[in-house]
């Protein structure tokens, strides 16, 4: 929680930097900024395949854990789509892919800004830190009212590091390894299902 | 969308070959700095974008319509996945 925070905070110092006119232009350069970008996913990658936990939870839970991140890009996808009937401004993909963010706003905001502006980054930014934001706050009445698997579901991508210590907490440690794999499977997707709908 | 695929999937094999060294525990340090990096460039380019900043209070609101919808429906899959094949009798 400190860390997105933090990572908030950045974002609006650059918001306020740039209102009062101290950022040039030519300091967002398409072509560094691509090169960073590439840089963050070979980055996201190595945590990806760094990580011991992928292995343990395919062989303790069999094939059924891959249910978990199955359910959670159905769900996301449907939901989604359903809403964005509520937004006649924004087409469909758009909305895809501000959803197949799945709570990772850092990679999702920056990827979408690079490929379709800053205002649907923006969104993507805003709406991908709300949904990390529900499971910090809602983790608990999640559980209740969803079962042991809905904080897993809600937290998408952040499963493997932000949200975990609250699904800890609340769906009981039995379930860190299937979060660990929910949130390694999960953000292996964002960058491919973002690129995938802002393509089509 | 072939290169974005690639970076990622390069990384996964670095990370695969290297998971056993030290290299490995400074990459989440790494990852966080340029995030910050991006994050505030991302900040400057909203700044400067008069339409976003005019618009901001209905980029929240669309924001939050998809986060509520997104949200709600993996919530509702969870439910279902947990029910037909995590819960134990008498959980």
């Amino acid at each position: 929680m400190k860390q997105s925070l933090l990572y908030l905070l950045l974002f609006a110092t650059g918001v306020v930097l740039a209102l009062a006119g101290m950022m040039p232009e030519a300091l967002l350069d398409s072509a560094i900024s691509k090169w960073v970008l590439y840089l963050l996913l070979l980055l996201v990658g190595i945590q990806i395949g760094s990580g011991k936990n992928l292995f343990t939870a395919l062989k303790r839970y069999g094939a059924r854990i891959m249910l978990v991140p199955l359910g959670t890009t159905v769900g996301t996808f449907g939901g989604v789509a359903l809403v964005s009937l509520l937004l006649p401004e924004r087409s469909l993909t758009e909305c895809m892919s501000v959803g197949a963010g799945f709570a990772y706003y850092s990679l999702s905001s920056i990827l979408i800004t690079e490929f379709r502006g800053a205002e649907l980054g923006t969104i993507a930014l805003l709406a991908n830190i709300m949904r990390e934001f529900s499971v910090l706050i809602l983790a608990p009445w999640m559980v209740k009212k969803f079962g042991m698997l809905a904080p897993i579901s809600a937290g998408g991508a952040t499963t493997m590091d932000t949200t975990l210590p609250i699904i800890t907490k609340y769906a009981g440690s039995e379930y860190v390894v299937i979060a660990l794999f929910h949130g390694m499977i999960i953000d292996f997707s964002v960058p491919l299902w973002v690129t995938f709908f802002l393509s089509l | 969308m072939l290169s974005i695929f690639l970076s990622v999937v390069s990384g996964i094999l670095v990370g695969y070959l290297l998971r056993k060294t030290a290299f490995v525990k400074y990459v989440s340090s790494l990852l966080s700095v340029v995030i910050m990096l991006l994050l505030f460039f991302l900040g400057v380019s909203v700044g400067i974008n008069q339409q976003v900043v005019n618009n901001f209070a209905s980029i929240g609101m669309d924001a939050f319509i998809l986060t509520v919808g997104g949200t709600l429906g993996s919530l509702l899959c969870a439910k279902l996945i947990y029910r037909k094949f995590f819960k134990k009798r008498g959980e």
